[in-house]
């Protein structure tokens, strides 16, 4: 899979990072309920992937599906080739470390620790490097989201803009391949989130990692570099340029 | 801190919560505090009860018992039975050829000391005051040796009966309400009409009335004169052993020896052991019963820190730790917790066993019997970290099973 080379909208031959076939997702509380129904597509290296739809449509519940958190599904998804459905939590738990970067509409910032601190967690786990190389590379991260005279303060005595860009910096601080986002600008005002959204394209254009983000914002989903739309749970379109 | 991310947060999460992490420690140092206490209290009691059940008890004594007559009859069912009343038939508690039988005692490798001991019933007299009581018959040097004699002294000295076929050593008790002191002399009265008047030597208070009042030591050959015995009858013989806690072995060993009644401490003195047994489960019980309270204190601070962290618990799990680093973390929060906790309570015991240690009790105890004993303390430690960490463990299994999706979704 790793080899495998497909035409991406924008042009260019990319590998494939991540891709799924037939996802299928039922809940059964309060009634039978199929959320997502035959999802298949591919996301590519350096692809800034925006996934849009009603609310309600599905998008959270499959972006949890490919963040390996929710196993409980119908279909096979794949990460970097390699299928990730049906291993282990622990297993699921080391390629999440690894491989997959999350932000969410609320920042999930530990507050008893330092910005700085919060970035380092998922290094620290991964335990590739040294503490203090860790910290170097933590400070770089939050130095590229303009956070450098932050970086020493309590998570909890930051803005809520700011917060999210901590929040960014720890889901890259791995340099993982994809980066995951639920709503990531939902709780920002439009100066923040243009300077989010800014910061994913780089991510993804300059760094080569890829981003899959859900979104209700149309501007944000229009200047991505391709969107996903679900509705009922199934993909209606796949290309941006009907969107 | 600087090495491990579960280590780093579990400490963080402790240092942060400063009055939660002192308020479960503390319900582990009361916990840990009182049951170190009450089990000194009550290794002190017990101490106490052997140390006065070894003032007058051998390890294992001989002697002859009882025999009661046997009624007479045949094993044939139809012939004629012949029913007696059973009575004892003993006509003397004399040991036959006690040397032979102390040398062979002595001669068995788990036998450290044997002495031989000659009883009688004694009067002792002075004017028309008359006091009952029982005089043993001993080489007080040996006796003095087996059963501590020396420490009780209050007047005179052991050694004086040593060969002084006159003297009498008397318990404290004898000598108050007689007005009789070191040096005076005191009338003797045997059961056997035997008549003499002696010297006392010595005047010891062992503490229990029983003893003080009643009992006397002489020479052995004096109290073979007052039961008009010759040289070779003996009553007793009194044996110490290599293990005092186990002599039922040695019981039967030499019982193999000799066909009189051999009886170990334990047999002898089984009401007082019973009663110890009692208050050790009664104790151990209610100690144990705190313990386990202060670790449900942990369990519940644990489990409300757990419900408060679930948010970070979800994003330690969406970045990929997996359960077993949430249990070390939450396990090494218990831990700190129980061993902070577990400190504290070492010392607030030792506190109260220093405190009880002055209380005075008066009369035969003296100051309060209970003191440091390194085996409880190990205990207790061990005991107040074994409850806080299975108290740490469950809510920290709870942790680990936490959902992510479902607090995201939130
Ligand atoms: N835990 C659950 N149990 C039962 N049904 C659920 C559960 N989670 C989601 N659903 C249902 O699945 C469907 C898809 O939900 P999902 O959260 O994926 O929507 P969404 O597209 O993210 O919507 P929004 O834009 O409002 O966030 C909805 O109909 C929702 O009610
Ligand atoms: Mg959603």
């Amino acid at each position: 899979m790793n080899t495998m080379m497909q035409k991406s909208p924008i042009g260019g031959k990319r590998a494939i990072v991540l891709s799924t076939n037939g996802i299928g997702k039922y809940f059964f509380d309060p009634v039978k309920f199929k959320a997502l129904d035959d999802v298949s597509f591919e996301a590519y290296e350096g692809e800034f992937l925006t996934l849009v739809g009603k609310s309600g449509s599905g998008k959270s519940t499959l972006l949890y599906c490919l963040s390996t958190m929710d196993t409980a599904y119908e279909g096979d998804i794949y990460i970097k080739g390699e299928k990730i459905t049906g291993k282990k939590s622990d297993e699921l738990a080391a390629i999440r470390n690894e491989n997959i970067g999350f932000v969410f509409q609320f920042h999930y910032l530990l507050p008893e620790f330092s910005c700085l601190k919060n970035v380092m967690i998922p290094a620290r786990k991964l335990g590739k490097y040294s503490y203090d190389e860790i910290e170097s590379r933590a400070y770089e991260k939050l130095k590229m989201l303009g956070l450098q005279e932050q970086a020493l303060k309590p998570a909890s005595k930051l803005s809520g803009g700011q917060q999210q860009r901590v929040a960014i910096a720890r889901a890259l601080i791995n340099n993982p391949a994809i980066l995951m986002g639920d709503e990531p600008t939902g709780n920002l005002d439009s100066k923040n989130s243009a300077i989010v959204f800014d910061i994913f394209k780089e991510i993804a254009h300059e760094f080569g990692q890829t981003i899959i983000a859900v979104t209700h914002d149309n501007d944000f989903a229009k200047a991505s570099d391709r969107t996903i739309e679900l509705a009922d749970g199934r993909i209606v379109n796949l290309d941006k340029s009907d969107f | 801190m600087k090495n491990n991310i579960n280590i780093d947060i579990a400490l963080t999460h402790i240092f942060t919560r400063k009055k939660q992490t002192f308020v479960a420690a503390l319900g582990v140092t009361i916990g840990v505090g009182i049951y170190l206490f009450m089990n000194s209290l009550d290794k002190g009691f017990s101490r106490y009860s052997m140390d006065e059940i070894f003032k007058n008890n051998a390890h294992i004594k001989i002697y002859k018992n009882d025999e009661i007559s046997k009624p007479l009859t045949t094993e044939d069912s139809s012939s004629l039975r012949v029913i007696i009343n059973p009575q004892i038939t003993t006509l003397s508690k004399k040991i036959i050829n006690p040397e032979a039988l102390l040398a062979t005692v002595k001669s068995q490798s788990f036998v450290t000391n044997a002495i031989a001991q000659v009883n009688f019933d004694a009067f002792y007299n002075r004017g028309k005051a008359q006091i009952k009581g029982s005089g043993n018959g001993v080489n007080m040097t040996e006796y003095a040796q087996m059963f501590n004699t020396n420490k009780y002294m209050v007047a005179g000295k052991t050694e004086a009966l040593q060969g002084n076929l006159n003297g009498i050593i008397i318990g404290s008790g004898i000598s108050e309400k007689l007005n009789l002191g070191l040096n005076d002399n005191i009338t003797v009265t045997s059961s056997f009409g035997v008549v003499k008047v002696m010297k006392i030597v010595g005047i010891f208070t062992t503490g229990s009335s029983m003893n003080d009042n009643a009992k006397s030591y002489v020479n052995i050959s004096t109290a073979q004169q007052f039961i008009k015995e010759g040289p070779a009858f003996v009553s007793t013989l009194f044996i110490n052993t290599l293990d005092a806690n186990n002599p039922e072995p040695f019981v039967q060993k030499l019982q193999q020896l000799t066909s009189y009644t051999v009886e170990d401490w334990k047999t002898t003195n089984a009401d007082v052991l019973a009663g110890n047994k009692t208050r050790e489960a009664m104790m151990g019980a209610i100690s144990m019963a705190i313990l386990i309270v202060a670790g449900f204190g942990i369990y519940n601070i644990l489990s409300s820190t757990i419900m408060q962290k679930i948010n970070d618990i979800a994003i330690l799990k969406a970045t990929g730790f997996n359960g077993s680093d949430v249990v070390k973390i939450f396990v090494l929060e218990a831990i700190i917790m129980g061993a902070i906790g577990t400190m504290m309570g070492l010392i607030f015991g030792s506190v109260l066993i220093g405190i009880m240690s002055n209380v005075y009790m008066g009369g035969p105890v003296g100051y309060f019997p209970i003191g440091f004993e390194l085996p409880l303390f190990i205990r207790s430690f061990v005991l107040g970290m074994v409850i806080t960490i299975c108290a740490g463990y469950f809510p920290a299994r709870k942790a680990a099973k936490v959902d992510p999706v479902e607090i995201f979704r939130k």
